[in-house]
Formats: C-alpha cells, structure tokens, sequence
C-alpha cells in the first residue's frame, strides 16, 4: 500500500532534485549573498551531525542493501550459469512470462481506465461525485490480502452472479487492476485541474471536433502523466503477492506469478532459484523505474524549453 | 472541449460501471457477507484467542516499528535535506528502494541475511531467532515503511529552511533545544502522517511478513496471515470475511485520519 | 563596540570576505551598505557566528567571540523573511529567548507586554503570525531580538521583503527606537537611500572589501573613489569625470561658463551638450543633455534656475561641474 499524495509528491520532488530549499524570492533579494547560506549554516544548526549521518547509512545499509545484497549474492551462488540455469527453468520461466503478460494487460488498462475515471472525476459533475473520488484511494488502504478476499466473495466460489474467476488469468487481471487502480488516476487528475481549458476552446474555434481536440490536444498535455502513472502500475504489478494469493490459484505455467513461484523455491528449500527470479523481478522494476526518470526528466525539459 | 450530454452520460456510465464492478459491488458483498449473519457473529469470530493474538502482535509490531521509523526516518530526512556529504544520491535512491521491491523478494531477501544458512545466520545458533521469530516480522516490516516517515518528512523540512532554527541559535537555543522547539513543531503534521501510512502499512503487510512468519495461530500469526490462514487452512471462509473486515475498518480509519491531516496541513 | 579584525571567508573560487577590519562603535547604528554578493550580509553573519571564517577575529564588547556558538555571543539578529516561529503566538515568539534561558514567569510576561508595547504590537499577544502583516512581523522579530537584551543588535535587510511605504516608515521607526534603546546596531542593506536615511555610520563593501566607512556626508560628499560616489546616490558622466546631476551648472554663453569653471580647481572642463529633454519633477527639473562626444547625461537644477535658463530641447548649452575632486574646497555659493 502506497498512498497517492505520498506518489504525486514523490514526483515533484525528483523533478526538482537536490535542490536547496526553495526560498521566497524577492526582487530585492541579495542573491549572492545569500546563495552559499545554507551550507555552512548546517554545522551550527543542523542535527546533521557526521554521527548522526553515519547511523543513517548504517540503519539503511543493515535494512536495506545488505538483504538486497545477501539476495544477489546467493543468486549468483553457483555462477553466471547456475543463475541463468534458475531463471530458464521451465516453470519459473512460465511464472515470469504470466507475470509480465498479465501486469502489461492491467498497465494498459489503467492506461485506458485510469485516464478515463480521472476525467470523470474533474470534467463530468454528478451528485456522490466526492464519495467516488474518496473510493479511489481505497485499494492503496487496504492490505492486499483483504483486496484478495474482497474480490474473491463476488468472482469466487460462491460468487452470487455466477462469474467464477477463480485460478484464472483473467482473476489474477482483476486482482492487480484493483490494488494499481489509484495509480493512473492520482497521477491524470491533478494535471487535468491545470489544463488550461482556452486551449482547447481555441481548437474547437478552428473547427476541430472533440475528438481531434482530445487527441491533438489534451492527449499531449496528459500523456506525461499517463505514462507515469502507467509505469509504477506495471511495476507495482510486476511484484503483486498478496492480492493474487487468494485468487490467482497458483497453478504452475497457467496462472502462477513469479513472486509465488519465489515463495514456493523457499518452501521447498531452493533459495538459489528464489534469490535468481527475485533479482530477475527486482531488474524489471528497476529498469521500468529508470525509464519512468528518464522520461519525466525529457518531458520537463521540454517544458522548460517551451517557456 | 464542450462534450455533449450523451457522450458525458457515457463516460460517467463506463467510469462508475467499472468502479463499482471491480470495487464497490465487492466491499458491499463483503460487508453483507460478514454482518449478514449478525453483530454478534461478527464479534464472536474476531474474539476467538487465535484473533485476539493476532491483533496484540500486529499492534506489538506497529508499536515496535513506528517509534524506529520515527527516529531514523526525521534523522534521515535532516540528513538528506541539510547535511551536505558524500553519497546524498545513493541515499535518496537508498530510500526509495522498498518502493520499487515485491514483497516477497523484501522476504527472500531477509531469509538469505538473516535466516540460519544466511550470512548472520551466527545470530541464529547463538539463540537468537530473527526469522521465523518476532524480530524477522519486525524487520520486514521495517523494510515496507521504510520510506514513509522520510518523504513525509523530507518536503516539509526544504519548505520551513533553516532561518527559524538559526533565529533560534541567536535566541540562546542549544541544537537540542531547536530541534525540540522549532524543528519538531514545524515538521509535527507531516510527520504524523508519516507515521499513519507507517501504521496502515504495518497491520496491512502480509507478503514480506508471511515469508519470515512460522504462521502459527495464536503464536505468530499477524492479521493478514489470519485472514489467509483462515480462508486456505481452516476453510474458514467467514471467519476470514470477518478478519478481513476488521482490517477494512482500519483502513478506512486510515484513510479518515489521511483526509483529516491533508486539510489541517493545507491549512497550517 | 565590534572590531571585526582582517575576516577572510571564501566559498570557493568565490571570496564573500576579503581581509575586512572594522570598527563599529558602541551604541551607533551602522549601515553595511553594497551591492549583491558583496559579502555584506556574510559580514553580518560572521559577527552573528552564523558563518563561520576562513581567517581573522571578531571582538564584540572587549570578548574575542570567534569561534563562540551564536548562542554565546549576546546578540539579536533579525533576518530578512523574519523567521517567525510559525506554530507559536507573537508572545511565545517574543518570549522564546527568555523561556530558554528559564528566566521567572512574571518577568517574562513583564517584558514581553513591554517589549510589544515599544514595537507597537500591544494586543497581538495572541495571535499567530500567519495572521499578521509583513511589517507586524519584522516588528515582532525585532522584539524578540532585543528580548534577551543583546550586546548588539544585527539586522540582516530587515526591511527587504516589505513594500516601499511600509520600508519608509519602519525605517523611521527603527530610528526612533535605537534613539530610546542605544543598542549598538548593525545593519545590512543594498539601499543607498535607507542606508543614509537611518545610519549614522555607513560602511561601503564591494567585492568582500570595505571601500570606506564614515558618517553619510562625508560619504555622500567626499566618497573616496568612483565605486562608492555612484553607489551613494546618482552620478552622472561629465567629460570622464564623476558628478552628481546636482553639481552640473548649465549656462547658455560660454565665456561666463569658462570663467566660471576656471574658478573650481580640477573640474572636466566646459562641456557643450544639446538639450534633449526637460523633465519637471515637481520642485526639482531633470535636463538630459547630449554631449557633443554623444553620450547623455543628466543635470538636475530648482525649478527656479530652469525657468531663469528657459531652456528649450533642441538647444546647445554648456554644462560645468561645480565641484573639482575635493569637493569640499568650494563653497558652493562661489560656485554658482
């Protein structure tokens, strides 16, 4: 669960980078003066101390880069060949294609539904509209095994409309559409709330149609934040476990992912197969990532060009 | 762009049609499903012993996590916001990582350091049990919201700069003193709402934590791996129904608390 | 009194502070006056103990403070944006020195009611600052500075972000208050005319270097190079020669303006230029010239001297300096 100010602020902050603390800017203000401030100010003020920096590093390296880092290491336990001997095993090659057919699918349709709800929500104004607005954030409050549970009462066994998406792909589609569903629409909305509107109203005066509007117009300006919205989706799909636990099935070749094919290599004792599929998962939403901030960085230069 | 009526009424109809497909129609069965039967069913399943355990030991990790998550996560947003060292980058890219990793993999990766055969697996013979333990559901947990408490942090400390704590300095106040003073008050809402995604977070984790959980009930069983037990183990469907609308109800307190802060901090 | 003694601070290739020795006597109000990156406002920190130096001494009051903490060395600094305590009252602002140093609650409450009372703030008590106005709080900055009685008072472009008329008159009241509180007071500021306006030292910095110190007339007056003419007030370029456009004397024959000139020791010479303009400003008149060379100047004369010339645009006459270099060699009625 992730939230989506926590996402749309994430994206502020990586387009602005490291730099220093926004001051309010004066025309008056002495800007050489005040431009190497803030760095020697630290070492009087600041908590910051070479100690406190120091825990940091270590509290961060025990957490997080010493598991990562026992992770690949045992993935290469045997070499490059036994690692890739792990990873082109039959089944856990088949884990990995489900897992990146289906997350390509449910990106695709956040693309398309994430785009269109969030249209809906600034555009179209119907009473209950707030309430609907607050149902978006859901899926990113509720623990995922709840989400499985969720839809398993109305797609499950006892599904009272008879639709029985039990251990089925499109049941493992259903399960990632809900937990990625806030992504595309947390990143769309706020953009369309700063759509200038004469911009469309002046194609519509030089006679395009709706349609060219959309695609000619808004479609560009939204594109950005589509695509976003989209990447962290598939990557967040990319390593789902507990929505799908419940109603994927975990049929090996069929509807079995990759991070429940991880958790069975551990169950049966192979941790080199877990450690390999893992590093393989963990490369797929790093690159998606990286590719994500490579774009965002393109587009907002080009809108800084633009200016 | 004027949309005429029709075409309005439609994409309203597609929108609502799949929202209420894919998330109202199945929160509004599982609710039916859990009250359905009465009140009283509903308590009497989340007051087994099993449950109750399970809901004391997701609390003992949010109680153990939050306090930990606080103070590193202020320490690592001050770093990262006033410190000027070395590596800031790898930092920033440090603390985005549980972001970017599966669960599961946060749990394999945890076996493989701290588990028997991993490389603190010394701990283990020494008589310390970090996997299959308290410590390891505590760890993993720690790993998941990691980020929250440092980006909630992180934004708000750029915003206020460093002139009021300097103004503080000139008044007299120690380091200690500003930061208790000057710098805690000012980062105050952002960081509870660090902490409330923390907590959201930490009783809704079931991936990384059922990987380095025994799982056994009434021992070190969490919420989640209540509600999946029950459903996979026991067939206990609506004793899961019930488990999984109790967490619901957390999480919409969650979200309550979320919209709350979001309007008292636009505000301050 | 403060004696900074031979400060040097660089931030790389860049030296904010260039071996600057000053004397600021106790009880004045001086002005550090220079443009953007002239290592003003590095200065002020410097005596704060806000910046730490590369080199050299900071005495204030006979104590050598250089590497005391800021919270040791007895001073109140006022900052630019205000730095108000934003989760606190204008009273928990004001109070926050005292509070920190665990003085008795009735004399807190005591000082601060008068403290508000001096800055003109007597019944915000309550109120956050958020719900004040710009000057309010640079006002409430400025009470909160002198709360804990400091040793010296340091404002760093206390009245930068406010608007003109709100600047003009907390200048004024400044003025009024370090009459009553004689607290020696140091003041950063890029605005010549607040600088002469409420000093009564000013000290010129350029490039991290003092380029003079003195009372604002004889600055304004005899300012020791080019640099330090042009920053204090307008200047205009006569004959590759400095002047202010109110030491230009026109004359419409040029025998009288030779005869005249020959009088002031050093002067450019007679210039002859061609009336581009006549402006009235009220009392005063700007004439823009043109000299024969082609560069334009300006000359400022009463309107009384404007209407005795009677100048039209289009017409030649012949501008003179009225002061040589050592301006205060010439009486200006022997001038005119």
């Amino acid at each position: 669960m992730t939230t989506t100010t926590n996402h749309a602020r994430r994206g502020d902050t990586s387009t602005e980078g490291s730099s220093l603390p926004p001051r309010p800017h004066l025309p008056l203000g002495d800007g050489a003066d005040s431009l190497p401030a803030a760095p020697p100010s630290s070492r009087r003020t600041g908590v910051a101390r070479p100690l406190g920096v120091g825990l940091v590093g270590l509290w961060l390296s025990v957490l997080v880069l010493l598991p990562l880092a026992a992770l690949t290491v045992t993935s290469l336990g045997e070499g490059i060949g036994g690692f890739w001997h792990a990873v082109s095993a039959p089944v856990a090659l088949a884990s990995l294609r489900v897992t990146v057919l289906v997350a390509a699918i449910v990106a695709v349709v956040n693309a398309v539904m994430g785009t269109l709800i969030a249209w809906v929500l600034v555009r179209d104004d119907f009473p209950g509209k707030r309430i609907v607005n607050a149902l978006i954030d859901l899926p990113f409050a509720l623990p995922t095994i709840v989400a499985s549970i969720v839809l398993l009462s109305l797609y499950g066994p006892n599904s009272p409309i008879h639709i029985h998406l039990n251990a089925t792909q499109p049941g493992l589609l259903v399960a990632l559409a809900f937990v990625t569903l806030p992504f595309v629409v947390r990143s769309v909305q706020p953009v369309l709330i700063e759509v200038d509107r004469e911009v469309e109203e002046a194609a519509a005066s030089l006679g395009a149609s709706n349609w060219t509007t959309f695609r000619r117009v808004v479609l560009p300006t939204l594109a950005p934040a589509v695509i976003s919205g989209t990447g962290l989706a598939f990557a967040r799909a990319i390593g789902e476990y507990g929505s799908v636990v419940l109603i994927g099935g975990n049929i090996p070749r069929k509807t079995q992912v990759a991070s429940q094919y991880i958790q069975q290599q551990i169950e049966i004792d192979r941790p080199l197969n877990a450690a390999a599929v893992s590093v393989v998962l963990l490369a797929i939403a790093f690159v998606t990532l990286f590719v994500l901030r490579l774009f965002a960085g393109r587009s907002l230069r080009r809108e800084e060009d633009a200016q | 762009m004027k949309t005429s009526t029709t075409a309005r009424i439609g994409l309203r109809t597609v929108a609502l049609g799949y929202l209420v497909l894919l998330i109202a129609v199945p929160i509004v069965l599982i609710l039916w499903r859990t009250f359905g039967e009465g009140v009283g069913a509903f308590v009497d399943s989340i007051r087994t012993p099993a449950a109750i355990s399970a809901l004391n030991l997701s609390l003992l990790i949010v109680a153990i996590v939050v306090p930990l998550n606080v103070v590193f996560g202020v320490g690592t947003a001050l770093a990262l916001v006033r410190g000027r060292f070395r590596g800031r980058g790898l930092v920033q890219a440090v603390v985005d990582l549980p972001f970017a990793v599966s669960p599961i993999v946060v749990g394999v990766s945890l076996i493989l350091l701290w588990g028997v055969d991993g490389w603190f697996g010394g701990l283990e013979r020494l008589g310390i049990k970090v996997i299959f333990g308290l410590p390891g559901m505590v760890i993993a947990t720690l790993f998941v919201t990691l980020p929250f408490v440092v980006r909630e942090v992180e934004p708000v400390l750029h915003e206020i700069g460093t002139e009021q704590e300097q103004a503080a300095s000139t008044l007299g106040a120690s380091t200690w003193q500003t930061f208790w003073r000057i710098t805690l008050p000012a980062i105050r809402w952002g960081l509870t709402y660090g902490v409330v995604l923390t907590i959201a977070r930490a009783l809704g984790e079931f991936g990384a934590v059922i990987m380095v959980s025994s799982g056994f009930p009434g021992v070190s069983q969490t919420l989640t791996l209540l509600v999946h037990s029950r459903y996979i183990d026991d067939h206990n469907t609506y004793g899961a129904y019930a488990a999984a609308t109790l967490l619901m109800g957390l999480a919409v307190l969650t979200l309550l608390g979320m919209t709350a802060l979001d309007r008292k901090r636009s505000k301050t | 009194m403060i004696s900074v003694i031979g400060a040097r601070r660089s931030y790389g290739d860049f030296a904010a502070l260039d071996d600057v020795t000053l004397d600021i006597p106790a009880g004045s109000l001086t002005a550090l006056l220079g443009p953007s990156g002239s290592g003003k406002s590095t200065l002020l920190r410097s005596i704060a103990g806000l910046e730490q130096l590369d080199g050299g001494r900071i005495v204030i009051a006979g104590r050598d403070v250089t590497g005391v903490a800021p919270q040791k060395r007895g001073i109140g600094f006022v900052f630019q944006h205000y730095a108000a305590f934003k989760h606190m009252t204008v009273r928990d602002n004001v109070a926050f020195g005292l509070t920190i140093r665990k003085r008795p609650k009735a004399e807190i409450s005591r000082k601060v009611d008068d403290l508000l009372e001096i800055v003109g703030l007597d019944g915000f008590q309550h109120r956050y600052p958020a719900q004040l106005s710009g000057g309010q709080r640079q006002r409430m900055a400025l009470a909160r500075a002198l709360a804990v009685d400091p040793e010296v008072l340091l404002l760093d472009e206390p009245f930068g972000a406010l608007d003109a008329k709100v600047r003009a008159d907390l200048r004024q009241w400044l003025r009024r208050l370090h009459d009553e509180v004689h607290v020696t007071t140091v003041l950063v500021t890029h605005d010549q005319e607040e600088a002469l306006d409420v000093a009564d030292r000013i000290a010129v910095l350029n490039k991290g270097r003092i380029e003079q110190v003195g009372d604002p007339v004889t600055l304004y007056d005899r300012p020791a190079n080019d640099f330090v003419m042009s920053f204090l007030g307008s200047v205009a370029r006569l004959g590759g020669a400095l002047v202010r456009p109110h030491d230009i004397a026109l004359d419409r024959d040029l025998e009288r303006a030779r005869a005249a000139d020959a009088r002031v020791g050093g002067s450019p010479g007679v210039i002859e230029a061609v009336v581009e303009r006549v402006v009235r400003l009220g009392f005063e008149v700007r004439i823009d010239l043109r000299a024969d060379s082609g560069t334009r100047f300006a000359a400022q004369v009463t309107r009384a001297e404007a209407d005795a010339l009677g100048l039209v645009e289009g017409e030649t006459v012949y501008a003179r300096a009225t002061t040589g270099p050592d301006a205060a060699e010439i009486h200006p009625a022997l001038a005119i």
